[in-house]
């Protein structure tokens, strides 16, 4: 099963397990890991799923759309260049991701 | 009361998320009635603030606790599983000493004046409780007219329903959907997409009511009647008529008598708050049982949260005495949270700005603020790219706005009505200028 490594803003690491095809939001809420809101379910439209994905694994994760891209103009803490939503993210056996959550989503 | 036995925890890391639980009258620390997402939110909330009592989460259908919002859109055309609806999996309920029962109807609650009780459920089982939360929801407003009995007649508020709809679409060719608001509209669009034939039969002068402002609801009218949808306003059914067989519904006939073929009659003409219970327990109910800025009833000990409760308007600039029941995602997300708090001995006020969001095929709508009492309003809009916002102001100041595939005039509004900022009305005209960077501290 493909892991994904969270890591807050103090630092602490959550390694969750999920299922291959499912979303990082998902996978996140499904099994509580704070950081990720998701107030809208994964339909686009919140922008409290944000995360920062380690800098090396981006080239590897599909290119963002338009709405997402809009959408991350309006998180609660400031976009970066390795910003993404992770309701966007698909979780694959080939990619074991790390992602670091924002101090707040709303 | 005699089925009070002591406190404690009822061993819930074994039962937990199995829905086997045992209905030994154990006490549990908090009962919530309605596994909703107004439900989940609390439970999760309470154990985010230290809540050390057990929690029992109790629903009457049969699932585990789900996200409503896709039913209507990816749920329905097959792009997500029911897997992907759940909210939470068996293993966090358990970590966190949550209790879900599920398919358990609540027909009765015994209730001292301390907030502990007894809440009695339509297959004989009893739960008693020191605290009780009300997360009951709303259910669909039925439609009351000839042949609204028939099979094939079908309405879109939980899970059951969408798994009834998905059933029933391989075999028809024509659906009329009664209702243009938010869910008929959702629904109608998806139904199209399946290569339905749809039309939408609205009873009021617009779609959508006064969930957005006119200018929106003229948008939406264009736009899905542009993308092939079959609207009609101040239409209604005047009976819905049986197929040859005479059990199935086969058409809708109107009130000039015309009839529109149809193998499904979905309607969306609203919800109703579930306030049984509420009043079964004497409390205040108008429109919603009555509560608090603290989410207490007027018992003073019972939360009430999410569309079943009438609560004073929480946005900032509301007059102290207005009253709002709202149906919405962050609603129940929110009412939560404040409930949680009072749950927990402190008096936090309902935070953020209320906001909404329907998809309707390739038109995505946020709506940030309530726009009640308007006095001027601006349109932005890009006809090439298909963008679309209106804000709304009340004495120069902004106070909503509906944005259509423009999540940046969204996210700017929003965000704005968070810090108390405002968008100045004559800057804001100009679709080409970023409202994030208009914005002002009022």
């Amino acid at each position: 099963m493909p892991t994904v490594h969270f890591t807050d803003t103090h630092g602490a690491v959550r390694d969750v397990q999920g299922n291959a095809g499912d979303s990082v939001m998902e996978t996140a809420v499904r099994n509580g890991v704070p950081g990720i809101v998701a107030e809208c379910g994964g339909s686009l439209s919140c922008a409290t799923c944000h995360v920062f994905v380690r800098e090396d694994l981006l080239d590897q994760l599909p290119p963002m759309e338009d709405m997402e891209d809009e959408m991350l103009y309006g998180t609660a803490v400031d976009r970066a260049e390795n910003s993404r939503l992770s309701c966007q993210l698909r979780l694959d056996d080939e990619l074991e991701l790390f992602v670091t959550t924002p101090e707040t989503q709303v | 009361m005699s089925t009070k036995v002591a406190a404690g925890h009822p061993g819930a890391k074994t039962m937990a998320g199995t829905g086997m639980s045992s209905h030994t009258p154990v006490r549990t620390g908090l009962l919530i009635i309605g596994a909703s997402q107004s439900g989940v939110q609390l439970a999760v909330s309470l154990r985010a603030l230290g809540f050390d009592e057990h929690i029992t989460l109790l629903g009457d259908e049969d699932h585990r606790p789900y996200q409503r919002p896709a039913l209507s859109k990816e749920f329905l055309q097959g792009t997500v599983e029911s897997e992907s609806l759940i909210f939470r999996s068996n293993e966090y309920w358990a970590e966190h000493d949550v209790d879900l029962v599920k398919g358990e109807y609540i027909a009765r609650i015994d209730k001292d004046a301390d907030g502990s009780g007894v809440a009695h459920s339509s297959s004989g089982k009893q739960f008693a409780f020191k605290r009780l939360a009300l997360a009951v929801g709303a259910r669909a407003r039925h439609l009351e007219i000839e042949g609204a009995d028939l099979d094939g007649v079908v309405y879109l508020r939980n899970a059951d329903d969408a798994l009834s709809l998905k059933a029933r679409v391989g075999h028809a060719r024509d659906i009329v959907v009664i209702g243009g608001g938010f869910i008929g509209l959702e629904a109608a669009s998806s139904l199209q997409k399946m290569g339905k034939n749809v039309t939408v039969l609205e009873f009021g002068p617009r779609l959508v009511g006064r969930a957005v402002g006119e200018q929106t609801a003229d948008y939406f009218l264009h736009a899905h009647r542009s993308r092939g949808l079959d609207i009609r306003l101040a239409t209604s059914a005047a009976r819905l008529t049986a197929d040859k067989g005479g059990t199935a519904v086969g058409g809708v006939e109107l009130q000039d008598g015309t009839v529109l073929p149809a193998q499904i009659v979905l309607i969306g003409i609203g919800v109703i708050p579930n306030t049984q219970l509420a009043e079964q327990l004497g409390l205040v109910v108008d429109n919603g049982i009555v509560v608090d800025r603290f989410a207490l009833a007027s018992d003073g000990t019972t939360v009430a949260i999410g569309d079943c409760a009438n609560m004073p308007n929480p946005v900032p600039g509301a007059a102290p005495d207005e009253r709002i029941r709202l149906e919405s995602v962050n609603n129940a997300i929110e009412h939560a949270k404040v409930a949680a708090y009072s749950l927990t001995g402190r008096r936090e006020e309902y935070a953020g700005i209320p906001w909404f969001w329907s998809n309707q095929a390739d038109l995505k709508l946020q709506i940030a603020g309530l726009c009640n009492g308007y006095d001027q309003t601006v349109l932005r809009r890009d006809e090439e790219r298909a963008k679309f916002s209106v804000l709304y102001y009340r004495r120069g100041q902004v106070i909503a706005a509906d944005c259509i595939n423009t999540p940046l005039d969204f996210m700017a509004v929003k965000n704005a009505l968070a810090k108390g900022q405002n968008i100045p009305a004559d800057a804001a005209a100009n679709a080409a200028t970023p409202l994030k960077t208009i914005t002002t501290d009022s």
